[in-house]
Protein backbone atom coordinates (compact mmCIF):
# COMPACT_ATOMS: atom_id res chain seq x y z
CA UNK A 1 0.00 0.00 0.00
CA UNK A 2 1.39 3.27 -0.41
CA UNK A 3 0.60 6.73 -2.12
CA UNK A 4 2.35 7.95 -4.87
CA UNK A 5 2.33 11.44 -6.35
CA UNK A 6 3.67 11.99 -9.94
CA UNK A 7 4.63 16.12 -10.63
CA UNK A 8 1.56 17.50 -9.10
CA UNK A 9 0.57 21.04 -9.97
CA UNK A 10 -1.88 23.22 -7.89
CA UNK A 11 -3.15 27.13 -8.59
CA UNK A 12 -4.78 29.12 -6.41
CA UNK A 13 -7.29 31.70 -7.85
CA UNK A 14 -6.16 30.61 -11.58
CA UNK A 15 -7.24 33.96 -14.15
CA UNK A 16 -7.63 36.02 -11.21
CA UNK A 17 -5.53 38.95 -10.02
CA UNK A 18 -4.42 37.09 -6.81
CA UNK A 19 -3.31 33.90 -8.87
CA UNK A 20 -0.67 31.89 -6.87
CA UNK A 21 1.54 28.60 -7.52
CA UNK A 22 1.28 26.93 -4.43
CA UNK A 23 2.07 23.00 -5.89
CA UNK A 24 4.97 23.24 -8.00
CA UNK A 25 5.79 19.48 -9.96
CA UNK A 26 5.47 17.47 -6.44
CA UNK A 27 6.68 14.07 -6.87
CA UNK A 28 6.43 12.00 -3.72
CA UNK A 29 5.83 8.33 -2.79
CA UNK A 30 4.69 7.32 0.75
CA UNK A 31 5.07 3.89 1.60
CA UNK A 32 2.81 1.75 4.04
CA UNK A 33 3.58 2.17 7.63
CA UNK A 34 5.99 5.06 7.28
CA UNK A 35 5.66 7.57 10.47
CA UNK A 36 6.38 10.84 8.16
CA UNK A 37 6.98 14.39 9.37
CA UNK A 38 6.22 17.85 6.81
CA UNK A 39 7.21 20.73 7.51
CA UNK A 40 7.47 23.79 5.63
CA UNK A 41 7.15 27.77 6.55
CA UNK A 42 4.01 29.57 6.62
CA UNK A 43 2.51 29.26 2.79
CA UNK A 44 5.13 26.37 1.46
CA UNK A 45 2.02 24.76 -0.10
CA UNK A 46 2.09 21.98 3.09
CA UNK A 47 -1.88 22.32 3.56
CA UNK A 48 -2.46 22.38 0.29
CA UNK A 49 -0.51 19.42 -0.49
CA UNK A 50 -2.07 17.27 2.47
CA UNK A 51 -5.77 17.85 1.03
CA UNK A 52 -4.30 16.45 -2.26
CA UNK A 53 -4.50 13.42 -0.56
CA UNK A 54 -7.67 12.67 -0.11
CA UNK A 55 -8.97 14.42 -2.74
CA UNK A 56 -10.13 17.45 -1.05
CA UNK A 57 -8.74 19.51 -3.24
CA UNK A 58 -8.04 18.38 -7.28
CA UNK A 59 -4.31 19.02 -8.49
CA UNK A 60 -4.28 21.08 -11.72
CA UNK A 61 -2.01 18.50 -13.26
CA UNK A 62 -0.33 15.48 -12.08
CA UNK A 63 -1.51 12.27 -10.85
CA UNK A 64 -1.91 10.43 -7.65
CA UNK A 65 -1.75 7.26 -7.14
CA UNK A 66 -3.66 5.24 -3.94
CA UNK A 67 -2.56 1.59 -3.99
CA UNK A 68 -1.95 2.12 -7.74
CA UNK A 69 -5.03 2.95 -8.21
CA UNK A 70 -5.66 7.14 -9.94
CA UNK A 71 -7.59 8.82 -8.05
CA UNK A 72 -8.68 11.02 -10.66
CA UNK A 73 -10.37 8.09 -12.25
CA UNK A 74 -13.91 8.78 -13.76
CA UNK A 75 -15.40 5.97 -11.64
CA UNK A 76 -12.82 6.19 -8.48
CA UNK A 77 -14.59 6.09 -5.35
CA UNK A 78 -14.01 9.31 -3.85
CA UNK A 79 -15.40 9.10 -0.66
CA UNK A 80 -13.89 5.66 0.11
CA UNK A 81 -10.51 7.59 -0.46
CA UNK A 82 -11.52 9.89 2.29
CA UNK A 83 -12.63 7.39 4.90
CA UNK A 84 -8.74 5.33 4.00
CA UNK A 85 -6.87 8.62 4.48
CA UNK A 86 -8.26 10.49 7.37
CA UNK A 87 -7.38 14.12 7.45
CA UNK A 88 -7.47 15.85 10.83
CA UNK A 89 -7.22 19.51 9.88
CA UNK A 90 -5.49 22.32 11.53
CA UNK A 91 -8.27 23.37 15.03
CA UNK A 92 -10.01 20.10 14.05
CA UNK A 93 -12.00 21.77 17.67
CA UNK A 94 -13.68 24.25 15.22
CA UNK A 95 -15.15 21.12 13.45
CA UNK A 96 -17.37 20.24 16.13
CA UNK A 97 -21.00 19.93 16.05
CA UNK A 98 -23.50 17.64 17.30
CA UNK A 99 -25.01 17.67 20.56
CA UNK A 100 -22.67 14.84 22.98
CA UNK A 101 -19.36 13.75 22.02
CA UNK A 102 -20.74 10.40 21.50
CA UNK A 103 -22.54 11.85 18.55
CA UNK A 104 -19.79 13.62 17.26
CA UNK A 105 -17.27 10.84 16.93
CA UNK A 106 -20.14 8.90 15.65
CA UNK A 107 -20.35 11.10 12.20
CA UNK A 108 -17.93 9.57 10.87
CA UNK A 109 -18.65 6.07 11.17
CA UNK A 110 -21.92 6.68 10.00
CA UNK A 111 -21.73 8.12 7.16
CA UNK A 112 -19.13 5.36 5.65
CA UNK A 113 -22.74 3.47 6.20
CA UNK A 114 -22.15 1.70 9.54
CA UNK A 115 -24.72 0.82 11.46
CA UNK A 116 -25.48 2.66 14.77
CA UNK A 117 -24.37 -0.03 16.97
CA UNK A 118 -20.89 -0.52 14.71
CA UNK A 119 -20.41 3.32 14.85
CA UNK A 120 -21.26 3.46 18.59
CA UNK A 121 -18.13 0.89 18.82
CA UNK A 122 -15.97 2.57 16.80
CA UNK A 123 -16.45 5.73 18.50
CA UNK A 124 -15.95 4.24 22.46
CA UNK A 125 -12.59 2.52 20.59
CA UNK A 126 -11.55 6.18 19.21
CA UNK A 127 -12.15 8.10 22.16
CA UNK A 128 -10.73 5.27 24.42
CA UNK A 129 -7.94 5.54 22.55
CA UNK A 130 -7.35 9.86 22.50
CA UNK A 131 -7.46 9.62 26.17
CA UNK A 132 -11.16 11.02 27.07
CA UNK A 133 -12.59 9.68 30.12
CA UNK A 134 -16.27 7.97 29.96
CA UNK A 135 -18.12 10.22 31.89
CA UNK A 136 -17.51 13.32 29.04
CA UNK A 137 -18.97 10.80 26.56
CA UNK A 138 -22.47 12.29 26.80
CA UNK A 139 -21.37 15.50 27.49
CA UNK A 140 -21.87 18.87 25.00
CA UNK A 141 -18.71 18.71 22.98
CA UNK A 142 -18.57 22.94 23.50
CA UNK A 143 -18.45 22.35 27.49
CA UNK A 144 -14.37 20.44 26.82
CA UNK A 145 -11.41 22.78 27.27
CA UNK A 146 -9.25 23.38 24.12
CA UNK A 147 -6.87 20.36 24.92
CA UNK A 148 -10.05 17.70 25.21
CA UNK A 149 -12.15 19.17 22.11
CA UNK A 150 -9.11 19.04 20.10
CA UNK A 151 -8.58 14.79 21.10
CA UNK A 152 -12.57 14.50 20.47
CA UNK A 153 -12.18 16.24 17.54
CA UNK A 154 -8.80 13.56 16.77
CA UNK A 155 -11.28 10.70 17.74
CA UNK A 156 -13.84 11.87 14.92
CA UNK A 157 -11.37 11.37 12.65
CA UNK A 158 -9.93 8.11 14.06
CA UNK A 159 -13.11 6.42 14.46
CA UNK A 160 -13.27 6.35 10.50
CA UNK A 161 -10.30 3.53 10.94
CA UNK A 162 -8.04 5.10 8.16
CA UNK A 163 -4.96 2.98 7.03
CA UNK A 164 -2.91 6.78 6.84
CA UNK A 165 -3.64 9.18 9.40
CA UNK A 166 -2.85 12.73 8.15
CA UNK A 167 -2.66 15.58 11.02
CA UNK A 168 -1.85 19.08 10.20
CA UNK A 169 -0.46 20.88 13.14
CA UNK A 170 -2.34 19.10 15.97
CA UNK A 171 -0.41 20.99 18.59
CA UNK A 172 -1.08 24.27 17.70
CA UNK A 173 -2.03 26.75 20.41
CA UNK A 174 -1.71 23.63 23.00
CA UNK A 175 0.57 23.60 26.27
CA UNK A 176 3.40 21.67 26.47
CA UNK A 177 1.66 18.73 28.59
CA UNK A 178 -1.56 18.37 26.41
CA UNK A 179 1.14 18.77 23.26
CA UNK A 180 2.83 15.61 24.31
CA UNK A 181 -0.11 13.58 24.97
CA UNK A 182 -1.72 13.77 21.91
CA UNK A 183 1.88 13.20 20.11
CA UNK A 184 2.65 10.43 22.40
CA UNK A 185 -0.71 8.85 21.53
CA UNK A 186 -0.19 9.16 17.85
CA UNK A 187 3.22 7.41 17.91
CA UNK A 188 1.67 4.94 20.01
CA UNK A 189 -1.21 4.35 17.25
CA UNK A 190 1.51 4.40 14.76
CA UNK A 191 3.43 1.48 16.53
CA UNK A 192 0.52 -0.65 17.64
CA UNK A 193 -1.68 -0.57 14.76
CA UNK A 194 0.49 0.13 12.28
CA UNK A 195 -1.00 3.02 10.53
CA UNK A 196 0.87 5.21 8.21
CA UNK A 197 0.76 8.76 9.61
CA UNK A 198 1.82 12.40 8.29
CA UNK A 199 2.40 15.07 10.71
CA UNK A 200 2.47 18.79 9.57
CA UNK A 201 4.11 20.71 11.78
CA UNK A 202 6.64 23.31 12.20
CA UNK A 203 8.18 22.21 15.32
CA UNK A 204 11.19 20.43 15.24
CA UNK A 205 11.84 19.03 18.32
CA UNK A 206 8.21 17.33 17.81
CA UNK A 207 9.14 16.14 14.15
CA UNK A 208 12.70 15.03 15.57
CA UNK A 209 11.39 12.91 18.57
CA UNK A 210 8.95 10.80 16.57
CA UNK A 211 9.35 10.54 12.89
CA UNK A 212 11.40 8.29 10.62
CA UNK A 213 11.26 10.21 7.39
CA UNK A 214 10.93 14.76 7.26
CA UNK A 215 9.65 16.07 4.02
CA UNK A 216 10.74 19.76 3.46
CA UNK A 217 8.63 21.94 1.26
CA UNK A 218 9.62 25.63 0.69
CA UNK A 219 7.30 28.14 -1.69
CA UNK A 220 5.58 24.83 -2.89
CA UNK A 221 8.58 22.77 -4.08
CA UNK A 222 10.27 19.29 -2.03
CA UNK A 223 13.31 21.08 -0.69
CA UNK A 224 14.99 17.49 1.19
CA UNK A 225 13.16 14.28 1.82
CA UNK A 226 15.07 11.68 3.79
CA UNK A 227 15.79 10.35 7.04
CA UNK A 228 15.65 13.53 9.70
CA UNK A 229 19.24 13.03 10.54
CA UNK A 230 20.08 13.69 6.89
CA UNK A 231 17.70 16.30 6.69
CA UNK A 232 19.11 18.42 9.65
CA UNK A 233 22.52 18.08 8.22
CA UNK A 234 21.22 21.05 5.86
CA UNK A 235 20.44 23.11 9.23
CA UNK A 236 21.79 25.99 7.62
CA UNK A 237 19.87 26.11 4.53
CA UNK A 238 16.57 25.46 6.48
CA UNK A 239 17.62 28.42 8.78
CA UNK A 240 17.57 30.27 5.81
CA UNK A 241 13.76 29.37 4.62
CA UNK A 242 12.67 30.35 8.41
CA UNK A 243 13.02 26.80 9.48
CA UNK A 244 16.37 25.85 10.98
CA UNK A 245 17.12 22.21 12.90
CA UNK A 246 16.00 21.33 16.86
CA UNK A 247 17.94 23.48 19.38
CA UNK A 248 19.86 20.73 20.56
CA UNK A 249 21.38 19.67 16.58
CA UNK A 250 22.12 23.36 16.88
CA UNK A 251 23.97 23.04 19.89
CA UNK A 252 26.09 20.02 18.99
CA UNK A 253 27.04 22.31 15.81
CA UNK A 254 28.17 24.98 18.17
CA UNK A 255 30.26 22.27 19.91
CA UNK A 256 31.87 21.14 16.83
CA UNK A 257 32.49 24.51 15.56
CA UNK A 258 34.09 25.43 18.80
CA UNK A 259 36.65 22.38 18.59
CA UNK A 260 35.31 19.80 19.97
CA UNK A 261 35.22 16.52 18.06
CA UNK A 262 31.49 15.61 18.68
CA UNK A 263 29.26 13.96 16.41
CA UNK A 264 26.68 16.55 15.25
CA UNK A 265 24.20 14.20 13.54
CA UNK A 266 21.79 13.69 16.94
CA UNK A 267 18.45 15.06 16.44
CA UNK A 268 17.45 14.52 20.21
CA UNK A 269 18.30 15.47 23.93
CA UNK A 270 18.60 11.93 24.96
CA UNK A 271 21.16 11.09 21.48
CA UNK A 272 22.99 14.19 21.91
CA UNK A 273 23.27 13.49 25.53
CA UNK A 274 24.88 9.71 24.20
CA UNK A 275 26.86 11.89 21.71
CA UNK A 276 28.56 14.16 24.46
CA UNK A 277 29.26 11.62 27.04
CA UNK A 278 30.98 8.96 24.20
CA UNK A 279 32.54 12.16 23.33
CA UNK A 280 33.96 13.31 27.11
CA UNK A 281 34.99 9.22 27.96
CA UNK A 282 36.91 9.08 24.44
CA UNK A 283 38.78 12.26 25.68
CA UNK A 284 39.89 10.60 28.85
CA UNK A 285 40.85 7.36 27.38
CA UNK A 286 43.45 9.50 25.50
CA UNK B 1 -22.96 50.03 -3.72
CA UNK B 2 -22.87 47.17 -5.80
CA UNK B 3 -20.95 43.75 -3.88
CA UNK B 4 -20.37 41.20 -6.87
CA UNK B 5 -19.73 37.62 -5.45
CA UNK B 6 -17.85 36.73 -8.80
CA UNK B 7 -16.06 33.09 -8.52
CA UNK B 8 -15.47 30.11 -9.21
CA UNK B 9 -18.49 28.34 -7.34
CA UNK B 10 -18.37 24.38 -8.48
CA UNK B 11 -14.86 24.43 -10.13
CA UNK B 12 -14.29 20.78 -8.41
CA UNK B 13 -17.17 19.21 -10.44
CA UNK B 14 -15.70 15.76 -10.04
CA UNK B 15 -14.44 15.66 -6.56
CA UNK B 16 -17.78 16.79 -5.48
CA UNK B 17 -17.71 19.88 -3.74
CA UNK B 18 -17.98 23.48 -4.81
CA UNK B 19 -14.73 24.75 -2.79
CA UNK B 20 -15.72 28.65 -2.76
CA UNK B 21 -12.44 29.76 -2.01
CA UNK B 22 -12.27 31.30 -5.20
CA UNK B 23 -14.91 34.26 -4.84
CA UNK B 24 -13.79 37.52 -4.50
CA UNK B 25 -15.28 40.07 -2.54
CA UNK B 26 -15.90 43.71 -3.49
CA UNK B 27 -14.14 42.36 -6.82
CA UNK B 28 -11.23 45.20 -6.30
CA UNK B 29 -8.50 44.82 -8.95
CA UNK B 30 -4.91 45.92 -7.41
CA UNK B 31 -3.37 48.47 -9.07
CA UNK B 32 -1.63 52.01 -9.10
CA UNK B 33 -3.29 53.65 -11.88
CA UNK B 34 -4.30 57.46 -11.49
CA UNK B 35 -8.19 55.98 -11.11
CA UNK B 36 -6.80 53.86 -8.14
CA UNK B 37 -5.27 56.38 -6.54
CA UNK B 38 -8.47 59.44 -7.00
CA UNK B 39 -10.09 59.78 -3.52
CA UNK B 40 -13.25 57.09 -3.32
CA UNK B 41 -15.70 60.43 -3.09
CA UNK B 42 -14.24 61.57 -6.07
CA UNK B 43 -15.59 58.32 -7.48
CA UNK B 44 -18.62 57.98 -5.63
CA UNK B 45 -19.48 61.21 -7.04
CA UNK B 46 -18.60 60.72 -10.36
CA UNK B 47 -20.69 57.11 -10.63
CA UNK B 48 -23.49 58.85 -9.60
CA UNK B 49 -22.93 62.01 -12.59
CA UNK B 50 -22.59 59.23 -14.86
CA UNK B 51 -25.47 57.22 -13.73
CA UNK B 52 -27.42 60.50 -14.27
CA UNK B 53 -26.14 61.57 -17.38
CA UNK B 54 -27.31 58.21 -18.75
CA UNK B 55 -30.77 58.59 -18.34
CA UNK B 56 -30.52 62.47 -19.32
CA UNK B 57 -28.74 61.74 -22.54
CA UNK B 58 -30.61 61.58 -26.08
CA UNK B 59 -29.37 60.69 -29.20
CA UNK B 60 -26.40 59.11 -30.90
CA UNK B 61 -23.92 61.36 -30.43
CA UNK B 62 -24.29 61.28 -26.83
CA UNK B 63 -24.13 57.82 -26.45
CA UNK B 64 -20.66 57.56 -28.85
CA UNK B 65 -19.52 60.76 -25.32
CA UNK B 66 -20.87 58.27 -23.33
CA UNK B 67 -19.20 55.33 -24.27
CA UNK B 68 -15.62 57.28 -25.23
CA UNK B 69 -15.76 58.56 -21.50
CA UNK B 70 -16.16 55.31 -20.12
CA UNK B 71 -13.47 53.82 -22.21
CA UNK B 72 -10.70 56.40 -21.60
CA UNK B 73 -11.41 56.15 -17.84
CA UNK B 74 -11.06 52.16 -18.62
CA UNK B 75 -7.80 52.39 -20.23
CA UNK B 76 -6.50 54.65 -17.55
CA UNK B 77 -7.07 52.24 -14.94
CA UNK B 78 -5.05 49.47 -16.34
CA UNK B 79 -7.95 46.98 -15.41
CA UNK B 80 -8.12 44.81 -18.01
CA UNK B 81 -11.66 44.65 -20.27
CA UNK B 82 -12.45 41.32 -19.37
CA UNK B 83 -12.75 41.77 -15.70
CA UNK B 84 -15.66 45.00 -16.83
CA UNK B 85 -16.97 42.58 -18.64
CA UNK B 86 -17.79 39.93 -16.32
CA UNK B 87 -20.13 42.07 -13.79
CA UNK B 88 -22.39 42.31 -17.25
CA UNK B 89 -23.31 38.30 -17.01
CA UNK B 90 -24.97 38.78 -13.64
CA UNK B 91 -27.84 40.81 -15.51
CA UNK B 92 -27.83 38.94 -18.88
CA UNK B 93 -31.27 37.87 -18.06
CA UNK B 94 -32.52 41.06 -17.02
CA UNK B 95 -31.01 42.52 -20.13
CA UNK B 96 -32.56 40.24 -22.20
CA UNK B 97 -36.47 40.84 -20.94
CA UNK B 98 -35.73 44.71 -21.24
CA UNK B 99 -35.03 44.34 -24.86
CA UNK B 100 -37.83 42.01 -25.33
CA UNK B 101 -40.28 44.09 -23.38
CA UNK B 102 -39.15 47.41 -25.44
CA UNK B 103 -38.90 45.54 -28.71
CA UNK B 104 -42.55 44.17 -28.82
CA UNK B 105 -44.70 46.86 -26.97
CA UNK B 106 -43.17 49.76 -28.34
CA UNK B 107 -46.20 51.84 -30.32
CA UNK B 108 -45.10 53.13 -33.95
CA UNK B 109 -44.33 51.56 -37.40
CA UNK B 110 -44.58 48.23 -37.57
CA UNK B 111 -41.53 46.13 -39.31
CA UNK B 112 -42.29 42.46 -38.85
CA UNK B 113 -45.04 40.73 -36.88
CA UNK B 114 -44.78 37.73 -35.49
CA UNK B 115 -48.39 36.54 -34.78
CA UNK B 116 -49.90 39.10 -31.78
CA UNK B 117 -46.24 40.65 -31.22
CA UNK B 118 -45.26 43.11 -34.10
CA UNK B 119 -41.72 44.42 -34.16
CA UNK B 120 -41.85 48.34 -34.86
CA UNK B 121 -39.20 50.44 -35.62
CA UNK B 122 -39.13 52.69 -32.74
CA UNK B 123 -39.15 49.38 -30.42
CA UNK B 124 -36.20 48.45 -31.96
CA UNK B 125 -34.77 51.87 -31.79
CA UNK B 126 -35.75 51.90 -27.77
CA UNK B 127 -34.39 48.57 -26.87
CA UNK B 128 -30.93 49.01 -28.44
CA UNK B 129 -31.04 52.35 -26.69
CA UNK B 130 -32.21 50.32 -23.26
CA UNK B 131 -29.10 47.70 -23.72
CA UNK B 132 -26.51 50.15 -24.05
CA UNK B 133 -27.69 51.85 -21.09
CA UNK B 134 -27.57 49.43 -19.49
CA UNK B 135 -24.67 47.97 -20.27
CA UNK B 136 -23.02 51.44 -19.70
CA UNK B 137 -24.51 51.47 -15.80
CA UNK B 138 -23.12 48.19 -15.18
CA UNK B 139 -19.82 48.53 -16.46
CA UNK B 140 -19.52 52.71 -15.02
CA UNK B 141 -20.22 51.37 -11.50
CA UNK B 142 -18.20 48.07 -11.85
CA UNK B 143 -15.21 50.37 -12.78
CA UNK B 144 -15.41 52.19 -9.41
CA UNK B 145 -15.76 48.60 -7.06
CA UNK B 146 -12.83 47.31 -9.29
CA UNK B 147 -10.89 50.26 -8.91
CA UNK B 148 -11.79 51.07 -4.98
CA UNK B 149 -11.31 48.97 -2.08
CA UNK B 150 -14.64 48.17 0.31
CA UNK B 151 -13.02 49.96 2.73
CA UNK B 152 -11.74 53.15 1.01
CA UNK B 153 -15.56 53.49 -0.35
CA UNK B 154 -16.78 52.87 3.18
CA UNK B 155 -14.48 56.12 4.31
CA UNK B 156 -15.37 57.82 1.14
CA UNK B 157 -19.05 57.26 2.36
CA UNK B 158 -18.57 58.49 5.74
CA UNK B 159 -17.11 61.22 4.67
CA UNK B 160 -19.58 62.30 2.57
CA UNK B 161 -22.86 61.67 4.72
CA UNK B 162 -20.98 63.26 7.64
CA UNK B 163 -22.97 66.23 8.00
CA UNK B 164 -26.22 63.73 7.87
CA UNK B 165 -24.85 62.94 11.84
CA UNK B 166 -26.08 66.58 12.72
CA UNK B 167 -29.16 65.41 12.28
CA UNK B 168 -28.67 62.93 14.56
CA UNK B 169 -28.09 59.53 12.14
CA UNK B 170 -24.84 57.70 13.01
CA UNK B 171 -23.10 57.64 10.02
CA UNK B 172 -19.87 56.75 11.60
CA UNK B 173 -21.39 53.86 13.37
CA UNK B 174 -23.26 52.95 9.93
CA UNK B 175 -19.76 53.15 8.40
CA UNK B 176 -17.84 50.80 11.22
CA UNK B 177 -20.37 48.30 10.46
CA UNK B 178 -20.31 48.36 6.78
CA UNK B 179 -16.64 47.82 7.19
CA UNK B 180 -16.58 45.11 9.82
CA UNK B 181 -19.24 43.68 7.92
CA UNK B 182 -17.21 43.64 4.39
CA UNK B 183 -13.93 42.33 5.92
CA UNK B 184 -16.12 39.49 7.59
CA UNK B 185 -17.22 38.17 4.54
CA UNK B 186 -13.89 36.64 3.03
CA UNK B 187 -13.25 35.33 6.87
CA UNK B 188 -16.19 33.45 7.11
CA UNK B 189 -16.17 32.55 3.14
CA UNK B 190 -12.85 30.78 3.92
CA UNK B 191 -14.09 29.38 7.83
CA UNK B 192 -17.32 27.79 5.59
CA UNK B 193 -14.61 26.43 3.05
CA UNK B 194 -12.70 25.00 5.63
CA UNK B 195 -15.44 23.56 8.01
CA UNK B 196 -17.42 21.89 4.64
CA UNK B 197 -13.69 20.15 3.94
CA UNK B 198 -13.44 19.06 7.42
CA UNK B 199 -16.70 17.46 7.26
CA UNK B 200 -16.03 15.95 4.19
CA UNK B 201 -13.09 14.61 5.32
CA UNK B 202 -15.66 12.86 7.92
CA UNK B 203 -17.48 11.22 5.14
CA UNK B 204 -20.04 14.46 4.99
CA UNK B 205 -21.86 14.27 1.93
CA UNK B 206 -23.23 18.05 0.53
CA UNK B 207 -24.82 17.10 -2.38
CA UNK B 208 -26.46 14.02 -2.84
CA UNK B 209 -30.00 13.31 -1.66
CA UNK B 210 -33.60 15.08 -1.79
CA UNK B 211 -34.05 18.67 -0.55
CA UNK B 212 -34.96 17.16 2.84
CA UNK B 213 -31.47 15.24 2.69
CA UNK B 214 -29.52 18.51 1.81
CA UNK B 215 -31.02 20.56 4.30
CA UNK B 216 -30.07 18.02 7.08
CA UNK B 217 -26.63 18.00 5.69
CA UNK B 218 -26.39 21.29 6.25
CA UNK B 219 -26.45 20.89 10.02
CA UNK B 220 -22.53 19.44 10.52
CA UNK B 221 -22.07 22.94 8.68
CA UNK B 222 -23.79 25.25 10.06
CA UNK B 223 -23.73 24.65 13.59
CA UNK B 224 -19.61 25.28 13.38
CA UNK B 225 -19.85 28.36 11.41
CA UNK B 226 -22.54 29.87 13.65
CA UNK B 227 -20.16 29.13 16.77
CA UNK B 228 -17.34 30.62 14.73
CA UNK B 229 -19.12 33.69 13.88
CA UNK B 230 -20.12 34.22 17.30
CA UNK B 231 -16.47 33.81 18.88
CA UNK B 232 -14.90 35.98 16.19
CA UNK B 233 -17.59 38.81 16.85
CA UNK B 234 -16.95 38.45 20.78
CA UNK B 235 -13.26 38.73 20.37
CA UNK B 236 -13.16 41.76 17.66
CA UNK B 237 -15.51 43.60 20.26
CA UNK B 238 -12.99 42.91 23.27
CA UNK B 239 -10.09 43.73 21.44
CA UNK B 240 -12.00 46.91 19.91
CA UNK B 241 -13.00 48.18 23.79
CA UNK B 242 -9.54 47.40 24.69
CA UNK B 243 -8.53 49.64 22.53
CA UNK B 244 -10.77 52.50 24.04
CA UNK B 245 -12.98 52.19 21.00
CA UNK B 246 -16.25 54.29 21.84
CA UNK B 247 -17.48 54.85 18.63
CA UNK B 248 -17.29 58.11 16.37
CA UNK B 249 -17.37 61.42 18.61
CA UNK B 250 -13.83 62.72 18.77
CA UNK B 251 -12.22 60.15 16.65
CA UNK B 252 -9.16 60.64 14.39
CA UNK B 253 -8.18 58.92 11.49
CA UNK B 254 -5.10 56.99 10.64
CA UNK B 255 -4.99 57.97 6.60
CA UNK B 256 -7.47 60.86 6.53
CA UNK B 257 -9.23 61.80 3.28
CA UNK B 258 -8.03 64.82 1.74
CA UNK B 259 -8.10 66.40 -1.96
CA UNK B 260 -5.44 66.49 -3.57
CA UNK B 261 -4.98 68.30 -7.06
CA UNK B 262 -5.83 65.29 -9.23
CA UNK B 263 -8.73 64.79 -7.63
CA UNK B 264 -9.93 68.57 -8.36
CA UNK B 265 -8.51 67.64 -11.77
CA UNK B 266 -11.01 64.40 -12.00
CA UNK B 267 -14.24 66.95 -10.51
CA UNK B 268 -13.20 69.34 -13.28
CA UNK B 269 -13.52 66.55 -16.06
CA UNK B 270 -16.82 65.22 -14.50
CA UNK B 271 -18.13 68.22 -14.82
CA UNK B 272 -17.02 69.24 -18.41
CA UNK B 273 -18.59 65.70 -19.17
CA UNK B 274 -22.15 66.51 -17.50
CA UNK B 275 -21.98 70.19 -19.17
CA UNK B 276 -21.52 68.72 -22.67
CA UNK B 277 -24.14 65.62 -22.22
CA UNK B 278 -26.53 67.94 -21.58
CA UNK B 279 -25.58 70.53 -24.46
CA UNK B 280 -25.72 67.43 -26.55
CA UNK B 281 -29.30 66.89 -25.16
CA UNK B 282 -30.60 70.84 -26.19
CA UNK B 283 -28.99 70.42 -29.67
CA UNK B 284 -30.64 66.83 -29.86
CA UNK B 285 -33.90 68.57 -28.56
CA UNK B 286 -33.37 71.15 -31.08
CA UNK B 287 -32.28 69.22 -34.08
CA UNK B 288 -35.29 66.84 -33.92
CA UNK B 289 -37.80 69.73 -33.41
CA UNK B 290 -36.02 71.25 -36.82
CA UNK B 291 -36.16 68.07 -38.47
CA UNK B 292 -39.88 67.37 -37.92
CA UNK B 293 -40.35 70.53 -38.98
Amino acid sequence: MSIILDKVNYVYGAGTAYEAQALKNVSLKIEDGEFIGLIGHTGSGKSTLIQHLNGLIRAASGGIYYNGEDIYDRDYDMRGLRSKVGLVFQYPEHQLFETTIFEDVCFGPLNQGLSKKEAGVRAFEALNCVGIPEELYYQSPFDLSGGQKRRVAIAGVLAMKPEVLILDEPTAGLDPGGRDEILDQIAKMHREQGITVLLVSHCMEDIAKYVGRIIVMNQGEVLFDGAPEKVFEHYRELEAIGLGAPSVTNFLHGLLERGLPVNARAITVEAAKHEILEMIAERKRR
Amino acid sequence: MTLCLSGGVGKGKRTGKSMIRDITIGQYYPGDSPIHRLDPRVKLFGTLIYIISLFIFKGVAAFVLAAIFLVAAIKLSGVPFFYMVKGLKAIVVLMVITGLFHLFFTQGTPLVSFGALTVTREGLKNAALMLVRLALLIIGTSLMTLTTTPNQLTDGLEKSLAPLSKIGIPVHEIAMMMSIALRFIPILIEETDKIMKAQAARGADFESGNIFRKVKAMIPLLIPLFVSAFRRANDLALAMEARCYRGGAGRTKMKPLCYRKCDYAAYAVLFLYLASMIALRFVWIRMSVFLEW
